[in-house]
C-alpha cells in the first residue's frame, strides 16, 4: 500500500466498544508518530444495531478526512463482518473471532473469545484482544499499546486485565505479519499531539473564552459538550447544568450573562428551534450569549446520529425582526477551539448573539491536532463608572456598543428590556427613539463586518477553479485536493456577516464550484446574495453522511473535463 | 430606606382600580422595610399588564419574553447569589405559556421570590381566557363560556416541592407586604400567588373581597403540609397567608464549587486547561 498509510474499520453492535476501540487504535498510532483521523457512524440506539468507526493514519502527511478505502476490518461480531466485508479491497483482511468467521479468504479467524475466557474477562472485552491482534499484525509497539489501553479504564483492575488481553492479542497478531496489508513504521515523536474531537475542542475553546456558566438540554450530537463540561466543572469552578428544556437553558444563560457571568449553550437544530425566541431576546437586550448548534439532518427529528449542513440559512435568519449577529463555522477541532474562544470574546465585545455552527461529522470525529495555543478571554466594554453621567444600559455611542454594567455595581441600576426601550431601558414607542435604538444596534455591524473581512475566509492551494466550502466539508475537500490540480479551496469561516469582499477577492475570475452537506446549496445562495455570482457548479450530499473525498474528486474532474 | 427610594417616578399606565397598584405598593414597602438597597435587587418581569412593574420599581430589572421569568431569574441568581431576585409574572405568563418552568423551579429550590399577579384573565391582549379563568366564564376567546376547569396553582406548587407557598390579595396591601417580606427572607423558592381583579375584563373585586380571609385569623400551622393541601382546595372561602414553609438546601448550594467568588464577580483570566488536555493524549 502507498506511503505507509493504514485504514482500519472497527465494526460491531452498539455497546460492544466500537468507539472505545477506535480511539485506542487512534491514540496508539498518534503515539507512534502518525497523523490520525477517526470517524464513526451509528444508529440512535443504546444496544443492538450495527455501528462502525474508521481510523485513518499516515506517517507522512496530515489526514483531513475519511476515504472509502479499508485495509483491515476488526469485526466484533458476525453481523459486523457480514455487513462490512463488502468495503474491503482485495488485499485487505478482516479480523474476527473464530465463531464469527466466514469462508471469505480475507477473513482471519482468531480465538479471541477463548483468550477473554482464559483471562477471566467479560465477553465485551473481545474488542481489546482484536485490537491487540491488529497491532501485532501491523508491527506496532506493544508497550505503547498497553499504555494507551491502561489509560482508557478508570479502574486499575480493569485496566490491567485489558492490558493483558491486548498483549495476548498482540502475540497472536505477530503470527499474521505475512498477511498484513500494511506495515507500521513507528516514527517517534507525536508527544505533544492530541487526538481531539470537535465537540471537546469547542468546549475547550469556550473555556478559554472565559466560560463560567453553561446550561444545555441533551440532544445528539451536541450532548458530549454538556458531558465534557459537566465533568470538569468542579476543577474549573464553573456552573454546568441540565435544565428542563432548551427554553430554560438559553433563558438561564441570558439571565446569567445579564448578571455578569460568561455564558453559553449548546444544542442541535431542534433545540435551536426552541431557542429562537430567546435569541431575539438576547439581541434586543444586547445581552452577550454564545449558542452552539451541532447540526444533524432535519427537518424535525430527522436522523439524530447523522450529519448535515442544513441549518445555515436558518441560524442566519432565526427570530423575528432585524438585528446584527455573528455566525462562525469551524471545519476541524483546532478551529473549533479557536472559534469557541473567539465566539465568547466577540459576543462580549459587541454584545450580540454569536452562533457557532458545528455538525455531527466535525463534532464526533477525531483529528490528531498539534498542541493547542493558549488563548485569552477578553472582557469587552464593561462600565467602570467613568464620565460622571448616570448609568444608561443602552447609552447611544459612536460604535453602537454601550458599556455594560452588571447588577450589584454600586450606584448603578441595570434595566434590560425586550420591549423597545430608551437609553435607560424604559419601554418606548416614540418613533425618534425607536429609530435611534435600532440604528445604534446596527451601528455595531460596520466593525463586525471589518472583522469578518479580515478573518472570515481561508484558502488552500491555487488554480483556475475555486471550490467554496464551509464547516467540516472543508476537510473532505482538503483531502480531495491531494488528487486534484489547479484548484483553490476557499473556506468561508464567517457566514454572517458574510465576508463579501474577501470572498470575491479570493475567488476572483476563477470558475466557482460549491460543495456542501445539504441539498439546495445554502452557501451557494449566500454567494448569490452577497457576491452577486452564480456558481458554475454545486455538489451537495443530503443522506446524513459526509461527502466522500472520492466523489468530490470525480465531481471536480468531471467539471474540468466539460471545460 | 423609604418606599419612594424604590419609585422610578414614572406614572403607571394601568387602569384605575387595577390590582397591580396594590402589588406595586406592597413590593416597594417590603423592599424598603427589609432595608435593601435598589442596586442589590433585581426584578424579572414577563409579558402582560404585570410586566410594566419593572418601569415603576427602581431596582435592577430584566423585562423578559412571555413565560420565561423563572429561568431568567434562576440564571441571575446562580450567577450572583448575593443579589435579591424577584420574579413577577401574570397568570398567563406563569400558568399558560410558562407553566413548564414552575415545578422545576420549585423542586430545584433556587432562592428567588416568584410573585404571580393572578387576575384570571389576559388583560393586555384585551380579555382572553387563562388557565385560572373559572369554568363557564365568557371571554373574547370563549364567547360560549370557558370549557376548561381552572388550574389550582397552590396545589401545583405544593405538589412540586416549593418550600414557601403563600397567597395574597391585592386589596390587602399590608398583608401582602408582609408575605413579600417573608418570601424574600425565605431561603429558597418562595411562591406567592396574588389574587387581583382586572377591573376592565374580569372584575372580581367584590367577590374576592367577600371570600378572602387571613389564614392567621383562623389559625394555621404553616409547617403542616396536609393542612396546606386541604386549605389550598377550599373554594367557598379563599384563605390568604403562608400555606406552607419548610427549610431545604437551595439550588445554589449544589454549586458551592463555583461560588468563591460567584461567576458574575469572577475576574476574567485564562483557565488552566493543561490537565484537561491529558485525556486527549
Amino acid at each position: 500500500m502507498d506511503s505507509g498509510e493504514v485504514y482500519v474499520l472497527v465494526a460491531g453492535p452498539a455497546g460492544a466498544g466500537v468507539f472505545a476501540s477506535s480511539v485506542i487504535i487512534g491514540k496508539v498510532l498518534l503515539r507512534q508518530g502518525y497523523h490520525v483521523f477517526v470517524t464513526n457512524e451509528y444508529p440512535s440506539l443504546i444496544r443492538g444495531g450495527q455501528q462502525w468507526a474508521l481510523v485513518v493514519a499516515s506517517p507522512s502527511r496530515p489526514v483531513y478526512s475519511h476515504r472509502r478505502r479499508v485495509d483491515v476490518l476488526v469485526a466484533l461480531d458476525r453481523g459486523a463482518l457480514l455487513s462490512n466485508i463488502g468495503r474491503l479491497h482485495e488485499r485487505a483482511v478482516a479480523l474476527c473471532d473464530a465463531a464469527d468467521a466466514t469462508g471469505d479468504p480475507r477473513v482471519i479467524a482468531l480465538p479471541a473469545r477463548d483468550v477473554v475466557r482464559e483471562e477471566g474477562g467479560p465477553p465485551v472485552a473481545v474488542n481489546t484482544v482484536l485490537v491487540g491482534v491488529l497491532f501485532g499484525m501491523l508491527g506496532g509497539d506493544l508497550e505503547t499499546l498497553k499504555g494507551v489501553v491502561r489509560r482508557q479504564f478508570r479502574s486499575r483492575e480493569v485496566a490491567e486485565l485489558n492490558a493483558r488481553l491486548a498483549e495476548r492479542g498482540f502475540h497472536l497478531g505477530l503470527q499474521l505479519q505475512g498477511k498484513a496489508p500494511a506495515r507500521l513504521a513507528p516514527r517517534g515523536g507525536g508527544g505533544d499531539e492530541l487526538l481531539l474531537d470537535g465537540n471537546s475542542a469547542l468546549a475547550l475553546g469556550l473555556l478559554a473564552g472565559g466560560l463560567t456558566f453553561f446550561a444545555a438540554y441533551p440532544m445528539t450530537p451536541a450532548s458530549p459538550i454538556l458531558h465534557f463540561l459537566a465533568e470538569v466543572q468542579r476543577d474549573l469552578g464553573i456552573i454546568v447544568f441540565q435544565p428542563e428544556s432548551e427554553l430554560a437553558a438559553i433563558n438561564m444563560a441570558i439571565g446569567a450573562a445579564y448578571a455578569g457571568a460568561r455564558a453559553a449553550v449548546a444544542t442541535s437544530g431542534g433545540g435551536f428551534s426552541l431557542m429562537v425566541e430567546a435569541l431575539g431576546q438576547a439581541a434586543m437586550t444586547e445581552t452577550p450569549i454564545v449558542v452552539v448548534n451541532v447540526q444533524r439532518p432535519g427537518p424535525s427529528t430527522g436522523m439524530p446520529t447523522h450529519t448535515a449542513q442544513g441549518d445555515l440559512r436558518f441560524v442566519i435568519h432565526a427570530s423575528q425582526g432585524e438585528f446584527p449577529r455573528i455566525v462562525l463555522a469551524p471545519s476541524n477541532p483546532r478551529e473549533a477551539y479557536e472559534l469557541g474562544c473567539r465566539a465568547m470574546n466577540l459576543a462580549w465585545k459587541y454584545q450580540v448573539p454569536v452562533i457557532v455552527l458545528m455538525d455531527k461529522f466535525l463534532a464526533e470525529s477525531y483529528w490528531s491536532t498539534e498542541a493547542l495555543p493558549p488563548l485569552r478571554p477578553e472582557e469587552g466594554s464593561v462600565w467602570r463608572g467613568e464620565g460622571g453621567e448616570p448609568y444608561a444600559r443602552y447609552r447611544i455611542t459612536d460604535t453602537g456598543v454601550s458599556p455594560i454594567a452588571f447588577p450589584g455595581t454600586p450606584g448603578v441600576l441595570v434595566y434590560a428590556n425586550t420591549s423597545e426601550h430608551d437609553e435607560y431601558g424604559f419601554g418606548t414607542i416614540d418613533p425618534k427613539t425607536v429609530r435611534a435604538m435600532q440604528e445604534k444596534r446596527f451601528r455595531k455591524l460596520s466593525a463586525i463586518q471589518r472583522e469578518a473581512e479580515s478573518e472570515g475566509v481561508k484558502t488552500y492551494g491555487d488554480g483556475a477553479i475555486a471550490i467554496a466550502t464551509w464547516g467540516s466539508t472543508t476537510m473532505v475537500v482538503r483531502e480531495a485536493l491531494r488528487e486534484l490540480e489547479g484548484v483553490k479551496l476557499v473556506q468561508v469561516v464567517w457566514l454572517e456577516p458574510f465576508p463579501r469582499e474577501s470572498f470575491a477577492r479570493e475567488v476572483g475570475a476563477r470558475r466557482l464550484l460549491i460543495v456542501e452537506n445539504n441539498m439546495r446549496g445554502q452557501l451557494a445562495s449566500l454567494v448569490r446574495e452577497h457576491v452577486l455570482r452564480e456558481p458554475e457548479g454545486f455538489l451537495g450530499r443530503y443522506d446524513g453522511r459526509p461527502l466522500d473525498p472520492e466523489e468530490v474528486v470525480e465531481f471536480v474532474k468531471g467539471f474540468a473535463a466539460r471545460g | 430606606m423609604e418606599e419612594r427610594a424604590f419609585d422610578t417616578g414614572r406614572r403607571p399606565v394601568w387602569c384605575p382600580g387595577c390590582g397591580n397598584y396594590g402589588i406595586l405598593i406592597a413590593v416597594r414597602r417590603a423592599l424598603a422595610e427589609l432595608g435593601l438597597r435598589p442596586e442589590e435587587v433585581v426584578v424579572v418581569t414577563g409579558i402582560g399588564c404585570h410586566g410594566r412593574i419593572s418601569d415603576y420599581l427602581k431596582v435592577n430589572a430584566f423585562h423578559t419574553i412571555h413565560g420565561r421569568v423563572l429561568p431568567l431569574a434562576t440564571g441571575i441568581k446562580l450567577a450572583n447569589p448575593r443579589l435579591t431576585v424577584i420574579g413577577h409574572a401574570g397568570d398567563g405568563d406563569a400558568y399558560a405559556i410558562g407553566l413548564g418552568h414552575l415545578p422545576h423551579a420549585a423542586r430545584r429550590n433556587v432562592d428567588i421570590t416568584y410573585i404571580v399577579h393572578d387576575n384570571m384573565v389576559f388583560g393586555l391582549t384585551t380579555g382572553q381566557v387563562t388557565p385560572t379563568t373559572p369554568l363557564g366564564v365568557r371571554t373574547k376567546s370563549t364567547p360560549f363560556g370557558n370549557p376548561e376547569r381552572p388550574l389550582n396553582p397552590l396545589l401545583l406548587a405544593l405538589a412540586s416541592g416549593a418550600t414557601f407557598v403563600a397567597r395574597g390579595f391585592s386589596g390587602d396591601v399590608e398583608h401582602l407586604k408582609e408575605l413579600v417580606k417573608q418570601g424574600i427572607r425565605h431561603k429558597g423558592f418562595a411562591f406567592i400567588e396574588v389574587l387581583q381583579p382586572c377591573v376592565t375584563f374580569f372584575n372580581t373585586y367584590k367577590e374576592l373581597k367577600e371570600k378572602v380571609y387571613r389564614l392567621e385569623d383562623e389559625g394555621h400551622d404553616p409547617t403542616d403540609f396536609e393542612a396546606a393541601l386541604r386549605l389550598a382546595q377550599r373554594e367557598d372561602r379563599l384563605p390568604i397567608g403562608v400555606f406552607y414553609k419548610v427549610e431545604r438546601p437551595t439550588f445554589e448550594e449544589a454549586f458551592a464549587h463555583a461560588m468563591n467568588p460567584p461567576p458574575a464577580l469572577r475576574r476574567l483570566a485564562p483557565p488552566d486547561l493543561s490537565r484537561l488536555l491529558e485525556s486527549f493524549r
